[in-house]
Parts: structure tokens; sequence; C-alpha cells
């Protein structure tokens, strides 16, 4: 997959939050094999000190292997005033210019703020981010977001951390018809590995997870098993899926079948 | 003076941003060239200012570091 001029490894990313250990993190993360993986920035000192140091190390140490990008995040921003300075921190700390943009309008549903993400897609597209937004399936937000200097969209399948797949099949398949061209990514809500498959198969570039890996009973496992499904699903669109029929239609040819009168 | 900093009320008897964070980092234990980004009363400070950033009674001061994301 191709984003923002860079070809990434692989169309699943991967988050580093909610792994009972960095250990279990690193296997996860290795196994999932992913193009890019996300991080974060919080207050120094809030978990011991120097503890984002060593977190750091080993995310450099996995794209270095695995030849995936980081993509710092604006997560937890509710305003695009607090998303702008996050991201230009990140830009500093993790040196990198691509920013997934996140600015929160819910707390319930962490729903994205249309208007403060259109906001400062524009202020950090201008000032040279890479910024890939974090936003629902709405056709009129996604224009905006591309007409603001954005290659890629990144709709939700659902609330974030809530495994509930893809809640608008209709609004996503909308959304790849009415953008054919550009990178789209289902960022959030899914639970199951056939979650990532089904977007993979409406047409979607990618899917971005982290929940659903590092909740479930063996990460490193299900990392797998969302990798493989992430590939399935892509080669499934690409291979073109038969059309959908009311009623059966025999597989076995009929032509020849024993005990029938040929009269 | 008294600042807030990363949330919290702090006296300090730095004067500019790049004292502050000196005087933060050594007193938490981390190295004094900790992979850190600061922001002043909610705007980005980058690195290379943060020393002829003076700092002023009441001034909020974020230092922000490396964590697990989604």
């Amino acid at each position: 997959m191709r984003v923002y001029g860079r070809d990434l490894p692989a169309r699943i990313m991967v988050g580093t939050a909610l792994y009972d250990s960095p250990v279990v993190m690193a296997a996860a993360i290795r196994a999932a094999r992913p193009g890019a993986i996300t991080v974060s920035l919080r207050r120094e000192g809030a978990q011991g000190a120097a503890s984002g140091a060593r977190f750091w190390g080993q995310v450099q140490e996995i794209c270095r292997d695995t030849g995936a990008a980081v993509l710092p995040n604006t997560a937890g921003c509710h305003s695009a005033k607090e998303a702008v300075a996050t991201a230009q921190m990140a830009r500093e700390v993790f040196e990198v210019d691509w920013i997934k943009l996140e600015v929160i309008a819910d707390p319930d549903t962490l729903q994205p703020d249309p208007f403060g993400l259109v906001e400062a897609a524009r202020i950090l597209c201008a000032d040279g981010f890479k910024v890939l937004p974090y936003c629902t399936e709405d056709l009129a937000v996604g224009e905006k977001l591309l007409q603001a200097g954005c290659e890629v969209l990144m709709p939700w399948g659902a609330p974030i951390g809530s495994a509930r797949g893809l809640n608008n099949v209709y609004g996503l398949r909308m959304m790849r018809a009415r953008f054919p061209d550009t990178v789209l990514i289902v960022d959030a809500g899914l639970g199951v590995p056939s979650h990532a498959a089904q977007a993979m198969e409406l047409g979607f570039d990618g899917v971005l997870l982290n929940t659903a890996i590092a909740k479930s009973g063996n990460p490193e496992m299900m990392a797998r098993a969302f990798s493989a499904a992430v590939e399935a699903g892509r080669l499934a669109f690409e291979a073109g899926p038969m059309p959908v029929r009311d009623m059966a239609a025999p597989s076995t040819p009929m032509a020849g079948l024993a005990f029938r009168w040929e009269g | 003076m008294r600042v807030i900093l990363n949330g919290k009320p702090r006296e300090t008897e730095a004067a500019s941003l790049a004292g502050l964070l000196a005087e933060f980092l050594q007193a938490i234990g981390a190295p004094a060239d900790a992979r850190v980004a600061t922001a002043l009363n909610g705007e980005f400070a980058p690195k290379g200012l943060r020393a002829s950033l003076k700092l002023n009674d009441g001034d909020r001061i974020e230092i922000v570091a490396p964590m697990q994301g989604g």
C-alpha cells in the first residue's frame, strides 16, 4: 500500500496500547507484520521516568526489523488547537511528519469532531504534515478533508474499542465509491478478523486496529489472525467476488445426471 | 514563581522554559537529554526556542514523552 509516497510493507496498521506488558506488545506487533505502528505522547513522568524512552526504543527496533512506518496520533485531543500542538510536539519527538489526526467530539462514543478535524487538518497540511484523519463515513467531511490537503481518509468502523465491526456497511461502500482514488483505511471498532476481511472485501486499502489484538486472549495469535484476514480480504477484492443471487444455482452440472429421463 | 506544569501547580526559580525542563527532568530522575517535547500556554514550544522562552507567573507548561497509542 502506498501512503503519501511511501510503500508500506502491509495493509494492516496496529496500535501499541493496552498490552499487558512490553514483551507481549512486541510479540503481537511482530506477528501482525504491520505496515505502520501507532504511538502517542503523554506527560513525562506519568508512568515513571524514562519509560517513554524505553518504549520508543522498542518501537524503533520493531520498525527497523519490519519496515513499518511510525504513525503518531493526537488521541485524546478535543479541539483543533490541542491537536495541532500535539502534532507539532509529536513531529519533534518522533521525527516523522505523519500524524494520525484525532479530534474527539464525544467522550462516550469517541466520535470525531468534524469541524475541529477539518480545521486542524488545514493547519497541519499547510505546515507540511502528512495527515491521516480519523473521521466518520460522512462524505461531505471526507471531501473537506481532501480539500484541506489530506491524501488519506480513515473512517471508523464503529466506536473505538467497541469491537462492533462495520456499523454502516452502506456508508462505507458509498465512501469507497465516492473516493475511488483516495487511500481509505478503516480505523477503529474492529473486534474479530472477519471484520477486517469485510472492510478489505469492500475495497478499503487497509485497516487500523489496536484493542481487538491487545485485549484478546492471545494477542500474538490474534495478530496473526488479523494479518491473514487482511490479506485474504484484499485478495478477494482483487479477485472480484461473484454476484449475489436470491435463488439457488447448482454448482454441480445437471447435464448427464443419472436417474433422469432424457427422452 | 508559580507555574502549572503538566497540570499541577509548581514553584520554580527557573527563568526560561529550558531551565524549568532541566529542573523537572532532574527531579524525576530522567536524563537531561530525555526525548521530550514542550508546549507553553497551549502552543508548541520547539526545542530550539526553549532557552529564549521566558516564564511568567501562571504559565501553563506541558512536557510530554513517547507513549503507547492506538
